[in-house]
Protein backbone atom coordinates (compact mmCIF):
# COMPACT_ATOMS: atom_id res chain seq x y z
CA UNK A 1 0.00 0.00 0.00
CA UNK A 2 0.91 3.44 -0.87
CA UNK A 3 1.23 5.90 2.50
CA UNK A 4 -0.94 8.15 2.48
CA UNK A 5 -2.44 11.12 5.24
CA UNK A 6 -5.70 9.71 7.24
CA UNK A 7 -7.97 12.56 8.65
CA UNK A 8 -11.40 12.08 10.46
CA UNK A 9 -14.19 14.14 9.04
CA UNK A 10 -16.80 15.47 11.92
CA UNK A 11 -19.33 16.19 9.70
CA UNK A 12 -20.00 15.76 5.94
CA UNK A 13 -18.66 19.71 5.68
CA UNK A 14 -15.60 18.30 6.44
CA UNK A 15 -15.02 15.80 3.59
CA UNK A 16 -17.47 17.72 0.56
CA UNK A 17 -14.86 20.23 -1.44
CA UNK A 18 -11.42 18.48 -0.79
CA UNK A 19 -9.03 16.58 -2.93
CA UNK A 20 -9.43 13.69 -0.23
CA UNK A 21 -10.85 10.14 -1.29
CA UNK A 22 -13.58 9.43 1.08
CA UNK A 23 -13.19 6.73 2.63
CA UNK A 24 -16.50 4.97 4.32
CA UNK A 25 -16.92 1.07 4.90
CA UNK A 26 -13.71 0.42 2.72
CA UNK A 27 -14.19 -3.30 1.75
CA UNK A 28 -13.46 -2.00 -2.06
CA UNK A 29 -11.08 0.95 -1.14
CA UNK A 30 -8.33 -0.57 1.07
CA UNK A 31 -8.57 -3.91 -0.85
CA UNK A 32 -7.86 -1.60 -4.11
CA UNK A 33 -5.30 0.00 -2.17
CA UNK A 34 -3.33 -3.22 -0.88
CA UNK A 35 -3.12 -3.90 -4.83
CA UNK A 36 -1.85 -0.15 -5.57
CA UNK A 37 -4.16 -0.12 -7.80
CA UNK A 38 -6.25 2.98 -6.13
CA UNK A 39 -3.35 4.62 -4.41
CA UNK A 40 -4.72 8.19 -3.07
CA UNK A 41 -2.46 10.50 -1.71
CA UNK A 42 -5.11 11.56 1.69
CA UNK A 43 -8.07 9.96 2.99
CA UNK A 44 -11.01 11.69 4.77
CA UNK A 45 -12.82 9.05 7.16
CA UNK A 46 -16.43 9.93 7.28
CA UNK A 47 -17.97 7.31 9.38
CA UNK A 48 -18.50 9.60 12.26
CA UNK A 49 -20.70 12.27 10.53
CA UNK A 50 -23.76 10.92 10.60
CA UNK A 51 -25.83 10.46 8.34
CA UNK A 52 -26.83 7.08 9.16
CA UNK A 53 -30.76 6.68 9.78
CA UNK A 54 -33.39 5.06 7.72
CA UNK A 55 -36.40 7.92 7.48
CA UNK A 56 -39.90 8.21 6.28
CA UNK A 57 -39.78 10.67 3.34
CA UNK A 58 -43.67 11.31 2.17
CA UNK A 59 -44.67 7.77 0.80
CA UNK A 60 -40.55 6.73 0.54
CA UNK A 61 -37.82 6.12 2.20
CA UNK A 62 -34.35 8.11 2.92
CA UNK A 63 -31.60 6.05 3.48
CA UNK A 64 -28.24 7.69 4.64
CA UNK A 65 -25.18 7.26 2.92
CA UNK A 66 -23.33 5.78 5.85
CA UNK A 67 -26.05 3.09 6.53
CA UNK A 68 -24.73 0.32 6.87
CA UNK A 69 -25.61 -2.60 4.13
CA UNK A 70 -26.60 -5.26 6.40
CA UNK A 71 -29.22 -2.87 8.19
CA UNK A 72 -30.44 -1.93 5.23
CA UNK A 73 -31.36 -5.19 4.09
CA UNK A 74 -32.89 -6.03 7.53
CA UNK A 75 -34.98 -2.73 7.62
CA UNK A 76 -38.26 -3.54 8.27
CA UNK A 77 -39.83 -0.71 6.09
CA UNK A 78 -37.57 -2.21 3.52
CA UNK A 79 -38.14 -5.64 3.73
CA UNK A 80 -42.29 -4.80 3.72
CA UNK A 81 -41.96 -2.26 0.81
CA UNK A 82 -39.12 -2.35 -1.33
CA UNK A 83 -38.28 -6.12 -1.17
CA UNK A 84 -36.29 -6.17 -4.12
CA UNK A 85 -33.32 -4.01 -2.66
CA UNK A 86 -33.32 -6.40 0.83
CA UNK A 87 -33.01 -8.98 -1.70
CA UNK A 88 -30.63 -7.51 -3.90
CA UNK A 89 -28.22 -6.59 -0.86
CA UNK A 90 -28.55 -10.00 0.53
CA UNK A 91 -27.60 -11.21 -2.95
CA UNK A 92 -24.36 -9.60 -2.60
CA UNK A 93 -20.64 -10.30 -0.83
CA UNK A 94 -20.31 -11.60 2.80
CA UNK A 95 -22.12 -11.12 5.92
CA UNK A 96 -18.88 -9.70 7.35
CA UNK A 97 -18.94 -6.94 3.92
CA UNK A 98 -22.59 -6.26 4.39
CA UNK A 99 -21.93 -5.24 7.86
CA UNK A 100 -19.33 -3.22 7.03
CA UNK A 101 -20.10 -1.71 3.34
CA UNK A 102 -22.32 1.42 3.21
CA UNK A 103 -25.16 2.29 1.28
CA UNK A 104 -23.03 5.46 -0.10
CA UNK A 105 -20.02 3.33 -0.54
CA UNK A 106 -21.54 0.21 -2.59
CA UNK A 107 -22.25 2.78 -5.34
CA UNK A 108 -18.96 3.94 -5.01
CA UNK A 109 -17.35 0.44 -5.23
CA UNK A 110 -15.41 0.53 -8.75
CA UNK A 111 -16.76 -0.70 -12.20
CA UNK A 112 -14.18 -3.51 -12.54
CA UNK A 113 -12.59 -6.42 -13.85
CA UNK A 114 -9.71 -8.73 -13.14
CA UNK A 115 -7.05 -6.56 -15.78
CA UNK A 116 -8.11 -3.51 -13.99
CA UNK A 117 -6.72 -5.21 -10.54
CA UNK A 118 -3.60 -6.76 -12.23
CA UNK A 119 -1.46 -3.68 -12.12
CA UNK A 120 1.54 -5.27 -14.66
CA UNK A 121 -1.38 -5.04 -17.93
CA UNK A 122 -2.58 -2.62 -19.52
CA UNK A 123 -6.24 -1.11 -18.42
CA UNK A 124 -7.66 2.04 -19.79
CA UNK A 125 -9.66 2.57 -16.40
CA UNK A 126 -6.81 2.30 -14.58
CA UNK A 127 -3.97 4.18 -16.49
CA UNK A 128 -5.79 5.91 -18.82
CA UNK A 129 -4.46 5.73 -22.44
CA UNK A 130 -2.28 2.25 -21.71
CA UNK A 131 -4.91 -0.25 -23.60
CA UNK A 132 -7.57 -3.14 -22.57
CA UNK A 133 -6.53 -6.56 -21.45
CA UNK A 134 -9.92 -7.89 -21.91
CA UNK A 135 -10.33 -7.48 -25.40
CA UNK A 136 -8.79 -10.20 -27.08
CA UNK A 137 -7.91 -11.76 -23.75
CA UNK A 138 -9.89 -13.42 -20.96
CA UNK A 139 -13.63 -12.16 -20.95
CA UNK A 140 -15.70 -14.37 -19.50
CA UNK A 141 -17.12 -11.76 -17.04
CA UNK A 142 -17.24 -9.18 -19.23
CA UNK A 143 -19.96 -6.86 -21.22
CA UNK A 144 -22.19 -7.56 -23.60
CA UNK A 145 -24.19 -3.82 -23.51
CA UNK A 146 -22.64 -0.30 -24.05
CA UNK A 147 -19.06 -1.43 -23.83
CA UNK A 148 -16.56 0.54 -26.09
CA UNK A 149 -13.01 0.01 -27.72
CA UNK A 150 -11.99 1.52 -24.89
CA UNK A 151 -13.62 -0.60 -22.13
CA UNK A 152 -15.87 -3.71 -21.32
CA UNK A 153 -15.49 -3.87 -17.90
CA UNK A 154 -19.04 -4.63 -16.20
CA UNK A 155 -20.18 -2.94 -12.88
CA UNK A 156 -20.47 -5.49 -10.10
CA UNK A 157 -22.53 -4.94 -7.36
CA UNK A 158 -26.12 -5.75 -6.83
CA UNK A 159 -27.65 -3.25 -4.62
CA UNK A 160 -27.28 -0.76 -7.54
CA UNK A 161 -29.19 -2.49 -9.82
CA UNK A 162 -32.44 -3.00 -7.57
CA UNK A 163 -31.79 1.00 -6.88
CA UNK A 164 -32.15 1.53 -10.79
CA UNK A 165 -35.33 -0.84 -11.18
CA UNK A 166 -36.71 0.82 -7.74
CA UNK A 167 -36.46 4.54 -9.30
CA UNK A 168 -34.29 5.76 -6.30
CA UNK A 169 -32.53 9.04 -6.67
CA UNK A 170 -29.01 9.65 -5.60
CA UNK A 171 -28.51 12.98 -3.23
CA UNK A 172 -25.03 14.62 -3.56
CA UNK A 173 -23.50 17.82 -1.83
CA UNK A 174 -20.56 19.96 -3.62
CA UNK A 175 -19.28 22.98 -2.85
CA UNK A 176 -21.43 23.93 -5.32
CA UNK A 177 -24.10 22.91 -3.48
CA UNK A 178 -27.01 19.88 -3.40
CA UNK A 179 -28.10 18.26 -6.54
CA UNK A 180 -29.98 14.82 -7.27
CA UNK A 181 -28.83 11.95 -9.72
CA UNK A 182 -31.08 9.14 -10.78
CA UNK A 183 -29.93 6.39 -9.56
CA UNK A 184 -29.85 4.33 -13.19
CA UNK A 185 -28.08 7.47 -14.46
CA UNK A 186 -25.63 7.69 -11.47
CA UNK A 187 -23.01 5.09 -13.08
CA UNK A 188 -21.81 5.97 -16.42
CA UNK A 189 -20.77 3.94 -19.70
CA UNK A 190 -17.11 3.74 -20.49
CA UNK A 191 -16.48 5.44 -24.08
CA UNK A 192 -13.64 7.12 -24.25
CA UNK A 193 -13.57 7.78 -20.11
CA UNK A 194 -13.33 4.26 -18.40
CA UNK A 195 -11.54 5.82 -15.59
CA UNK A 196 -14.65 7.47 -14.79
CA UNK A 197 -17.27 5.45 -13.43
CA UNK A 198 -20.17 7.66 -11.85
CA UNK A 199 -21.42 11.02 -12.58
CA UNK A 200 -20.08 12.39 -9.66
CA UNK A 201 -17.65 15.13 -9.69
CA UNK A 202 -14.83 15.90 -7.80
CA UNK A 203 -15.43 17.21 -4.14
CA UNK A 204 -18.83 16.08 -4.43
CA UNK A 205 -20.06 13.65 -1.98
CA UNK A 206 -23.51 11.42 -1.61
CA UNK A 207 -25.75 12.39 1.46
CA UNK A 208 -28.29 9.97 0.61
CA UNK A 209 -30.37 7.47 -1.67
CA UNK A 210 -33.96 8.15 -1.70
CA UNK A 211 -36.55 5.77 -2.58
CA UNK A 212 -40.06 6.47 -4.62
CA UNK A 213 -43.09 5.23 -2.85
CA UNK A 214 -43.48 1.39 -3.10
CA UNK A 215 -44.04 0.15 -6.59
CA UNK A 216 -45.80 -3.19 -4.76
CA UNK A 217 -46.37 -6.50 -7.06
CA UNK A 218 -44.19 -9.28 -6.95
CA UNK A 219 -39.78 -8.25 -6.58
CA UNK A 220 -37.56 -10.27 -7.60
CA UNK A 221 -34.04 -10.44 -7.61
CA UNK A 222 -32.42 -13.35 -10.15
CA UNK A 223 -28.39 -13.59 -9.42
CA UNK A 224 -26.93 -16.20 -11.60
CA UNK A 225 -23.20 -16.97 -10.45
CA UNK A 226 -20.47 -19.57 -10.47
CA UNK A 227 -21.39 -20.44 -6.96
CA UNK A 228 -24.57 -20.08 -4.40
CA UNK A 229 -23.10 -17.37 -2.44
CA UNK A 230 -20.54 -14.84 -2.17
CA UNK A 231 -19.38 -14.58 -5.84
CA UNK A 232 -20.07 -11.84 -8.47
CA UNK A 233 -23.07 -12.76 -10.58
CA UNK A 234 -22.39 -13.35 -14.45
CA UNK A 235 -26.05 -12.01 -14.96
CA UNK A 236 -28.43 -10.97 -12.49
CA UNK A 237 -31.95 -9.63 -13.10
CA UNK A 238 -33.98 -7.11 -11.02
CA UNK A 239 -37.83 -7.36 -12.02
CA UNK A 240 -40.91 -5.48 -10.30
CA UNK A 241 -43.74 -6.72 -11.99
CA UNK A 242 -47.40 -5.67 -10.41
CA UNK A 243 -50.48 -7.16 -12.55
CA UNK A 244 -54.24 -6.28 -13.02
CA UNK A 245 -56.94 -8.01 -14.31
CA UNK A 246 -54.41 -10.46 -15.87
CA UNK A 247 -52.23 -7.63 -17.50
CA UNK A 248 -48.34 -6.38 -16.47
CA UNK A 249 -49.82 -3.11 -15.17
CA UNK A 250 -46.57 -1.80 -14.12
CA UNK A 251 -43.14 -3.80 -15.04
CA UNK A 252 -39.79 -2.34 -14.01
CA UNK A 253 -36.35 -4.34 -15.27
CA UNK A 254 -32.97 -4.23 -14.40
CA UNK A 255 -30.02 -5.79 -15.23
CA UNK A 256 -26.49 -6.68 -13.21
CA UNK A 257 -22.63 -7.57 -14.47
CA UNK A 258 -23.98 -7.50 -18.56
CA UNK A 259 -22.50 -3.88 -18.46
CA UNK A 260 -20.62 -0.99 -17.03
CA UNK A 261 -23.53 0.18 -15.30
CA UNK A 262 -27.00 -1.37 -14.27
CA UNK A 263 -28.72 -2.02 -16.96
CA UNK A 264 -32.03 -0.39 -17.24
CA UNK A 265 -34.52 -1.89 -19.59
CA UNK A 266 -36.79 0.70 -20.62
CA UNK A 267 -37.85 -0.42 -24.13
CA UNK A 268 -38.51 -3.77 -22.71
CA UNK A 269 -40.99 -2.04 -20.05
CA UNK A 270 -43.18 -0.56 -22.20
CA UNK A 271 -43.03 -3.77 -24.45
CA UNK A 272 -44.81 -5.46 -21.89
CA UNK A 273 -46.88 -2.87 -19.71
CA UNK A 274 -50.21 -3.69 -20.18
CA UNK A 275 -50.14 -7.31 -22.22
CA UNK A 276 -50.76 -10.73 -21.03
CA UNK A 277 -47.76 -11.92 -20.14
CA UNK A 278 -46.75 -14.85 -22.33
CA UNK A 279 -43.58 -17.18 -23.59
CA UNK A 280 -43.85 -15.18 -26.91
CA UNK A 281 -44.08 -11.67 -25.38
CA UNK A 282 -41.09 -12.58 -22.77
CA UNK A 283 -39.08 -13.65 -25.52
CA UNK A 284 -39.48 -10.51 -27.57
CA UNK A 285 -39.06 -8.39 -24.77
CA UNK A 286 -35.70 -10.09 -24.15
CA UNK A 287 -34.50 -9.33 -27.52
CA UNK A 288 -35.38 -5.41 -26.52
CA UNK A 289 -33.23 -5.33 -24.08
CA UNK A 290 -30.34 -7.19 -25.74
CA UNK A 291 -30.89 -4.99 -28.79
CA UNK A 292 -26.82 -3.97 -29.59
CA UNK A 293 -25.59 -6.46 -27.85
CA UNK A 294 -22.33 -7.85 -28.24
CA UNK A 295 -20.41 -10.96 -27.04
CA UNK A 296 -16.31 -10.53 -26.54
CA UNK A 297 -15.87 -14.53 -27.35
CA UNK A 298 -15.58 -16.06 -23.68
CA UNK A 299 -18.71 -13.83 -22.43
CA UNK A 300 -21.22 -15.29 -25.28
CA UNK A 301 -22.83 -17.21 -23.30
CA UNK A 302 -23.93 -14.13 -21.44
CA UNK A 303 -26.53 -13.69 -24.46
CA UNK A 304 -29.03 -16.68 -23.87
CA UNK A 305 -28.55 -16.76 -20.62
CA UNK A 306 -29.92 -13.27 -19.84
CA UNK A 307 -32.75 -14.05 -22.51
CA UNK A 308 -33.39 -17.32 -20.46
CA UNK A 309 -33.38 -15.58 -16.87
CA UNK A 310 -35.62 -12.95 -17.88
CA UNK A 311 -37.73 -15.27 -19.34
CA UNK A 312 -37.98 -17.42 -15.87
CA UNK A 313 -38.01 -14.34 -13.98
CA UNK A 314 -40.83 -13.06 -15.58
CA UNK A 315 -42.98 -16.44 -15.93
CA UNK A 316 -42.17 -16.53 -11.85
CA UNK A 317 -43.85 -12.95 -11.01
CA UNK A 318 -46.57 -13.01 -13.35
CA UNK A 319 -47.68 -16.37 -11.96
CA UNK A 320 -47.45 -14.96 -8.19
CA UNK A 321 -49.16 -11.99 -8.62
CA UNK A 322 -52.00 -12.99 -10.44
CA UNK B 1 -2.30 9.60 16.28
CA UNK B 2 -3.59 7.47 19.39
CA UNK B 3 -6.18 5.53 19.15
CA UNK B 4 -7.83 3.89 21.83
CA UNK B 5 -9.38 0.02 21.28
CA UNK B 6 -11.17 -1.56 23.62
CA UNK B 7 -10.32 -5.08 23.15
CA UNK B 8 -11.76 -8.13 25.16
CA UNK B 9 -12.72 -5.21 27.68
CA UNK B 10 -9.60 -4.04 27.96
CA UNK B 11 -8.43 -0.38 27.07
CA UNK B 12 -5.38 0.35 24.65
CA UNK B 13 -3.94 3.18 23.49
CA UNK B 14 -2.08 2.69 20.65
CA UNK B 15 0.24 4.93 18.82
CA UNK B 16 -0.20 4.86 15.28
CA UNK B 17 2.15 6.92 13.13
CA UNK B 18 1.12 5.20 9.84
CA UNK B 19 -2.34 4.77 9.12
CA UNK B 20 -1.45 1.93 6.53
CA UNK B 21 -1.80 -0.33 9.60
CA UNK B 22 -4.84 -2.07 9.31
CA UNK B 23 -7.02 -3.17 12.45
CA UNK B 24 -5.88 -6.99 12.01
CA UNK B 25 -2.01 -6.00 12.09
CA UNK B 26 -2.74 -3.90 14.97
CA UNK B 27 -4.23 -7.12 17.23
CA UNK B 28 -1.55 -9.31 16.01
CA UNK B 29 1.46 -7.20 16.21
CA UNK B 30 0.75 -4.36 18.31
CA UNK B 31 -1.13 -6.13 20.93
CA UNK B 32 0.06 -10.19 20.50
CA UNK B 33 -3.32 -11.20 20.01
CA UNK B 34 -2.37 -13.77 17.45
CA UNK B 35 -5.44 -15.84 17.88
CA UNK B 36 -6.88 -13.60 14.98
CA UNK B 37 -5.05 -15.17 11.70
CA UNK B 38 -4.14 -13.31 8.18
CA UNK B 39 -5.53 -15.36 5.17
CA UNK B 40 -5.87 -13.58 2.22
CA UNK B 41 -5.78 -10.45 3.70
CA UNK B 42 -8.52 -8.76 1.07
CA UNK B 43 -11.36 -9.74 2.70
CA UNK B 44 -12.71 -13.05 0.87
CA UNK B 45 -11.57 -16.01 3.28
CA UNK B 46 -12.65 -14.73 6.50
CA UNK B 47 -9.87 -15.84 8.82
CA UNK B 48 -9.66 -12.85 10.50
CA UNK B 49 -13.42 -12.37 11.43
CA UNK B 50 -13.40 -10.38 14.52
CA UNK B 51 -16.54 -8.57 16.32
CA UNK B 52 -16.52 -5.07 16.09
CA UNK B 53 -19.29 -2.75 18.30
CA UNK B 54 -21.04 -6.14 18.19
CA UNK B 55 -20.77 -6.70 14.34
CA UNK B 56 -18.84 -9.06 12.85
CA UNK B 57 -16.20 -7.63 10.05
CA UNK B 58 -12.86 -8.21 8.11
CA UNK B 59 -10.05 -7.17 10.29
CA UNK B 60 -7.87 -7.26 7.05
CA UNK B 61 -10.02 -4.50 5.50
CA UNK B 62 -10.09 -1.80 7.81
CA UNK B 63 -7.64 0.50 9.32
CA UNK B 64 -7.08 0.15 12.59
CA UNK B 65 -6.96 4.53 13.29
CA UNK B 66 -10.61 3.90 11.75
CA UNK B 67 -11.85 2.28 15.45
CA UNK B 68 -11.12 4.97 17.74
CA UNK B 69 -13.39 3.97 20.71
CA UNK B 70 -14.43 1.16 19.28
CA UNK B 71 -15.19 -1.89 21.52
CA UNK B 72 -13.15 -5.24 19.88
CA UNK B 73 -13.66 -9.14 20.53
CA UNK B 74 -11.02 -11.45 19.42
CA UNK B 75 -11.12 -15.23 19.98
CA UNK B 76 -9.32 -15.02 22.89
CA UNK B 77 -11.91 -12.93 24.44
CA UNK B 78 -14.47 -15.77 23.73
CA UNK B 79 -12.91 -18.40 25.54
CA UNK B 80 -9.81 -20.08 26.80
CA UNK B 81 -8.32 -23.14 26.52
CA UNK B 82 -9.12 -24.01 30.55
CA UNK B 83 -12.96 -22.78 29.63
CA UNK B 84 -13.77 -23.02 26.04
CA UNK B 85 -16.99 -21.21 24.44
CA UNK B 86 -20.04 -23.46 23.39
CA UNK B 87 -19.33 -22.79 19.82
CA UNK B 88 -15.40 -24.24 20.19
CA UNK B 89 -16.35 -27.08 22.16
CA UNK B 90 -18.82 -27.95 19.38
CA UNK B 91 -16.23 -27.83 16.93
CA UNK B 92 -14.05 -30.16 18.96
CA UNK B 93 -16.88 -32.62 19.32
CA UNK B 94 -18.15 -32.26 16.16
CA UNK B 95 -14.23 -32.56 14.06
CA UNK B 96 -15.14 -29.19 12.50
CA UNK B 97 -11.53 -28.47 11.59
CA UNK B 98 -8.24 -30.17 10.13
CA UNK B 99 -5.64 -27.61 9.93
CA UNK B 100 -7.25 -25.16 12.28
CA UNK B 101 -6.06 -21.84 10.86
CA UNK B 102 -9.44 -20.63 9.36
CA UNK B 103 -11.07 -22.17 13.08
CA UNK B 104 -10.92 -18.83 15.08
CA UNK B 105 -12.60 -16.84 12.27
CA UNK B 106 -14.85 -19.79 12.02
CA UNK B 107 -16.17 -19.86 15.44
CA UNK B 108 -16.07 -15.78 15.65
CA UNK B 109 -18.58 -15.60 12.73
CA UNK B 110 -20.59 -18.04 14.21
CA UNK B 111 -21.14 -16.30 17.14
CA UNK B 112 -22.13 -12.99 15.64
CA UNK B 113 -24.09 -15.04 13.49
CA UNK B 114 -26.40 -16.52 15.82
CA UNK B 115 -26.37 -12.91 17.37
CA UNK B 116 -28.28 -11.79 13.90
CA UNK B 117 -30.52 -14.74 13.60
CA UNK B 118 -31.79 -14.06 17.14
CA UNK B 119 -32.19 -10.39 15.60
CA UNK B 120 -34.14 -11.84 12.94
CA UNK B 121 -32.30 -10.58 10.06
CA UNK B 122 -33.06 -12.50 6.65
CA UNK B 123 -30.66 -13.98 4.30
CA UNK B 124 -31.04 -14.87 0.52
CA UNK B 125 -31.95 -17.50 0.97
CA UNK B 126 -35.11 -16.86 3.60
CA UNK B 127 -37.80 -16.97 1.16
CA UNK B 128 -40.02 -14.31 2.23
CA UNK B 129 -37.42 -11.61 3.87
CA UNK B 130 -39.72 -12.90 6.95
CA UNK B 131 -38.29 -14.27 10.48
CA UNK B 132 -35.68 -17.05 9.61
CA UNK B 133 -36.04 -20.46 10.46
CA UNK B 134 -32.56 -22.28 11.57
CA UNK B 135 -31.79 -24.55 9.10
CA UNK B 136 -28.77 -25.78 7.64
CA UNK B 137 -28.99 -23.84 4.39
CA UNK B 138 -29.12 -20.62 6.61
CA UNK B 139 -26.13 -21.61 8.48
CA UNK B 140 -24.30 -22.38 5.01
CA UNK B 141 -25.49 -19.12 3.79
CA UNK B 142 -24.73 -17.12 6.63
CA UNK B 143 -21.16 -18.89 6.76
CA UNK B 144 -20.14 -18.05 3.37
CA UNK B 145 -17.85 -15.74 4.59
CA UNK B 146 -15.53 -18.10 5.73
CA UNK B 147 -13.84 -20.47 3.52
CA UNK B 148 -12.07 -23.58 4.88
CA UNK B 149 -9.29 -25.26 2.52
CA UNK B 150 -9.78 -28.11 4.85
CA UNK B 151 -13.19 -28.10 3.86
CA UNK B 152 -14.70 -29.42 6.77
CA UNK B 153 -18.23 -27.41 6.13
CA UNK B 154 -20.51 -30.42 7.35
CA UNK B 155 -18.59 -30.81 10.47
CA UNK B 156 -18.82 -27.16 10.84
CA UNK B 157 -22.61 -27.00 10.12
CA UNK B 158 -22.86 -29.55 12.53
CA UNK B 159 -21.48 -28.12 15.33
CA UNK B 160 -23.58 -24.77 14.56
CA UNK B 161 -26.61 -26.42 14.52
CA UNK B 162 -26.24 -28.52 17.95
CA UNK B 163 -25.01 -24.85 19.59
CA UNK B 164 -27.62 -22.48 17.89
CA UNK B 165 -30.42 -25.54 18.66
CA UNK B 166 -29.18 -25.43 22.31
CA UNK B 167 -29.23 -21.34 22.32
CA UNK B 168 -33.20 -22.25 20.71
CA UNK B 169 -34.21 -24.52 23.47
CA UNK B 170 -32.88 -22.47 26.06
CA UNK B 171 -34.63 -19.05 24.88
CA UNK B 172 -37.95 -21.11 24.69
Amino acid sequence: MKAFDYARAATPADAIGTDARIIAGGTNLLDLMKLQVETPARLIDINHVGLDGVERDGEGLRIGALVRNSDLAAHPAVRQDWPLLSRAILAGASPQLRNRATTGGNLMQRTRCYYFYDVDAPCNKRVPGSGCGAIGGVNRIHAILGASDHCIATYPGDMAVALSALDAVVEVEGPGGRREIAATDFHRLPGDRPDLDTELQPGEMILSVRLPAPLGGRQIYRKVRDRRSYAFALVSVAAVVTMRAGRMDRVRLAFGNVAHKPWRAPAAERMLTGQAPSPELFARAAEAVLEGARGQGHNDFKIPLLRRTLAAVLAEAVQETE
Amino acid sequence: MDVTLTVNGTPHVLEIDDPRVSLLDALRQRLDLTGTKKGCDHGQCGACTVIVNGRRINSCLTLAVMHEGDEITTIEGIGTPGDLAPLQQAFIRHDGFQCGYCTPGQIMSATAMLEELRQGWPSQVTGDLGSPALSDDEIRERMSGNLCRCSCYPNIVDAIREVAGKAAEGAA
